[in-house]
């Protein structure tokens, strides 16, 4: 099958959110099909379909996202709605991916205390866990053409993200380590790129 | 579990939220491993099981795999008496660790984004798209490592690699993923 088409030539994003109410439900349906984390989902329906974002854009923001303290996708609703209404926007987007979610989890915490004990209730879990680390890994490769056009290059690119994974999945150092450990030498070497550019 | 919470309890189970808020780079569950110890522990609010269960249930359901924390704050409650108190629970849990980080994270995007032309900003921004992608691909390895474990981790692991490969080359809705995951898990096939 051919690879999922993704809108990376875009230099502005395409579309933008109408309204708060608009936000609101965007974000609650984003949140509502995000089993085993939300990340996915953002990527393919505000990237793919919606285009509120191009991938460079989604990419830059997810950095953001990632490296401010809080969970990722919160922040990353906050940081959407933000841009296009303010704190209004901000705060309808959060609204929309908690709001549904923590309805939904605590009806599964109150009808979870009856099965709890079924083997087949906890292997449809861990059956689900094995899915959705497949789709965070799918998430992570979808953004790789945006790397074509980084100005660091792509041999720096590379080093830079094997030895990230390396840090993260085999050493096991912690999250705030790697970043300064690889991310400052990683922006300096991109701002005397820039310089030069 | 009976437990009696005073004011001044859940004014410091908010409070002690409230100061891991800033603290929670990387992600939520990064603070994962001091909620335990305070909330079993040392103030014996939650058994292990129920600390787990949380994490295992939010990660299930759709959502931010965040939502552990209102789990956590709701069985609290639920420990100290009826729904009225976990709903307490639960909105003290989570906007304790939310407004800190949200504030932070709200402004400080804001000033990114109408510094975007600046060369730092660039630089950084460059610079960290590598190390968000392999940043991901490094937490699906962490996770299926944790949930696998030792046994018919071979099918497991060939799951979550065909999962990948699906949901990376093609557009196949992630719910028949998600359900056939659940399916073979629930037969006992992963």
């Amino acid at each position: 099958m051919a690879a999922a088409p993704v809108a990376q030539a875009d230099e502005v994003a395409a579309a933008k959110p109408e309204s708060l109410t608009d936000l609101f439900w965007s974000f609650s349906l984003l949140a509502l099909q995000g089993f085993g984390g939300v990340l996915a989902v953002v990527q393919r329906e505000l990237v793919e379909k919606k285009r509120w974002l191009t991938l460079d854009e989604f990419i830059e923001d997810w950095a953001v996202a990632q490296i401010m303290p809080g969970p990722n996708v919160v922040n990353l609703s906050l940081m959407i709605g933000g841009r296009h209404f303010g704190i209004r926007g901000a705060l309808a987007a959060l609204a929309g991916m908690l709001t549904f979610p923590i309805i939904i989890v605590l009806l599964l915490t109150i009808l979870f205390a009856d099965v709890a004990d079924e083997p087949a209730a906890r292997g449809a879990l861990r059956g689900l866990g094995a899915v959705a680390a497949g789709l965070i890994a799918a998430t992570g490769l979808k953004m790789l053409p945006a790397l074509r056009k980084n100005t660091m290059g792509r041999p720096a690119c590379a080093i830079i993200a094997a030895l990230t994974f390396a840090a993260i999945a085999v050493v096991r150092v912690p999250l705030l380590g790697v970043l300064l450990g690889l991310g400052l030498p990683a922006g300096i070497w991109a701002w005397y790129r820039l310089g030069r550019a | 579990m009976n437990l009696l919470m005073t004011g001044s309890d859940w004014l410091a189970l908010f409070g002690h939220f409230l100061s891991l808020s800033l603290l929670a780079v990387g992600g939520a569950i990064a603070l994962a491993p001091d909620m335990h110890r305070y909330l079993v522990d040392e103030r014996q609010w939650l058994s292990d099981p129920e600390f787990s269960s949380s994490i295992a249930l939010a990660q299930a359901a759709p959502g931010p795999n965040a939502l552990f924390i209102a789990l956590l704050g709701w069985n609290v409650g639920l420990n100290t008496g009826g729904y009225g108190a976990a709903l307490l629970g639960m909105v003290l849990a989570m906007t304790g660790v939310l407004l800190p980080s949200a504030v932070l994270t709200y402004s400080a995007s804001r000033w990114a984004h109408r510094n975007r032309a600046h060369r730092a900003v660039r630089a950084f921004k460059l610079a960290m798209a590598p190390i968000v992608i392999a940043l991901l691909v490094a937490t699906a390895w962490l996770l299926a490592s944790a949930l696998f474990g030792k046994a018919y981790a071979g099918v497991s692991w060939l799951l979550t690699l065909a999962c990948t490969l699906i949901v990376w080359r093609t557009r196949i809705h992630m719910l028949w993923l998600l359900g056939a995951g659940a399916l073979l898990g629930a037969f006992g096939w992963v």
